[in-house]
């Protein structure tokens, strides 16, 4: 029984498993059609998520399983009280597997510790968030065709950007990738990314504070949203959120062959008007990130199709 | 200065200097029957200055503290006032229910059943951190 709670639980080898499972379903959807069938997945939403909480329920819909789960704390137990813990062991005996997002840190693992049946981490507070990182694998090895040689700019909040961790982590596994981290001082990346990955590893990293000086070398532009529900402090919030807004003009000097990634939803930090550049593949990430989590779904099942 | 020897107890010695009263605390010296000497500011050729504890009776010492607040003391175990054993102090893999995650997003704010667990993640600049959220433990962190 295996969990995923980090991207880091998975090997390289795993991953290129996932990435081809991933590809082989997006060119023989029918193969999978029927591949879960009888199983369920339960999904503990205790903070709100329409995306990655659909993309799994499709997931699993279209490997012909089951979805049973909640969308908010307040319609679950443990707004009665009922530990992390006690909820897994008794989602386990309910369903196949499970996908947890809970807006605090370290929540998924707890659950992995108690849970008989695999969990899956749908994102921890500000902390990791693997299956979205799973997406920007597919989308980055679709778009670019390439894992190693990229220079990638994470652009806006990296302080509390959970998808952000999680691909660093990810990416830092591959040679000659170089990261370009775009913040305001406040949310600049937290110390435990570096001391763990960047700086035993010896990737190289600059943190800078402009977006359009960092634009002509990126191959990759990851742009993240300023998370309202991650600051106590509304007025930090507000003096922040505004910091980085992506439009057709700050393109100008970039490659391309660009691939402009946002883990969505975007507030306005992304411009609509860039939506219609051919370098803009937010949505195509969005539904990689359903292949992508059919193919985790599979593996953990232990199924064979 | 002159702090008289010992016949039964334990020093701990090479503690690095300004660490000494922190020991005295999270040890909870404070808290024994017998004479404790904590001496600051000692000379030493090996580190210039040093703190040292001096402790008059054999007490359980919690080596999983002391690691974390100081991985280079010497403890010198003194009976019939000879060094019978010396030890260094090895860093603990993980260090449970001693220190405490001061992230306020951390599942263990929320949990008050969990236990707070740390592990050693950089073993070369002795940093700890929390197995669910990955916070690094400071001296502030011990409870």
């Amino acid at each position: 029984m295996r969990s995923v709670i980090d991207i880091m639980d998975l090997s390289l080898e795993e991953i290129d498993g996932l990435l081809n499972t991933a590809e082989d379903i997006i060119a023989n959807p029918k193969k999978y059609a029927d591949a879960c069938r009888g199983k369920k997945l339960a999904t503990l939403f205790f903070e709100p998520s329409t995306r990655t909480r659909l993309s799994f329920e499709a997931a699993m819909y279209e490997l012909g399983g089951n979805v049973i789960g909640f969308s908010e704390a307040s319609s679950s137990s443990s707004a009665k009280g009922e530990s992390i813990s006690d909820t897994a062991r008794t989602i386990s005996c309910y369903a196949d597997i499970i996908a947890m997002r809970h807006p605090k840190e370290g929540a998924p693992y707890v659950a992995s510790l108690k849970a008989t049946v695999p969990v899956i981490n749908a994102g921890d507070g500000g902390h990791n968030h693997p299956t979205q990182t799973l997406a920007d694998l597919l989308t980055i090895k679709r778009e670019k065709g390439r894992f190693d040689s990229l220079t990638i700019g994470l652009c806006g909040d990296l302080k509390f950007g959970r998808t952000v961790h999680s691909l660093i982590s990810a990416m830092s596994r591959y040679s000659n990738v170089r990261f370009v981290m775009i913040s305001p001082d406040e949310l600049k990346i937290p110390d435990y990314v570096k001391q763990n990955v960047l700086i035993p590893k010896g990737i190289e990293y600059k943190e800078v504070k402009s977006l359009e000086e960092a634009m002509p070398e990126l191959d990759i532009l990851y742009m993240t949203r300023v998370q309202k529900e991650r600051f106590f402090n509304e007025a930090d919030y507000i003096r922040l959120k505004d910091t980085y807004i992506l439009t057709p003009e700050k393109l100008s000097g970039a490659k391309d062959d660009l691939c402009i990634m946002h883990p969505l939803p975007r507030v306005n930090e992304i411009s609509v008007a860039v939506d219609d550049d051919k370098r803009a593949c937010y949505f195509k990430q969005v539904l990689n990130g359903k292949y992508m989590r059919m193919a985790l779904i599979l593996k953990l099942l232990e199924v064979e199709v | 200065m002159i702090v008289g020897q010992i016949k039964e107890g334990i020093v701990l010695d090479h503690i690095k200097a300004g660490r000494g009263m922190k020991l005295y605390d999270v040890l909870k010296l404070g808290e024994l029957d017998c004479s404790v000497a904590v001496i600051v500011n000692a000379e030493s050729e090996k580190m210039g200055k040093k703190d040292i504890i001096k402790i008059s009776g054999l007490i359980d010492i919690d080596f999983n503290i002391l690691g974390f607040v100081d991985p280079g003391v010497t403890v010198n175990i003194i009976k019939d006032s000879k060094v019978v054993k010396r030890e260094k102090i090895a860093l603990p893999e993980k260090i449970t229910g001693l220190l405490k995650c001061k992230n306020p997003r951390c599942i263990t704010t929320v949990e008050q059943e969990l236990q707070h667990v740390f592990k050693l993640c950089d073993e070369d600049n002795k940093v700890y951190r929390c197995i669910y959220c990955e916070t690094k433990a400071d001296l502030e962190s011990i409870e």
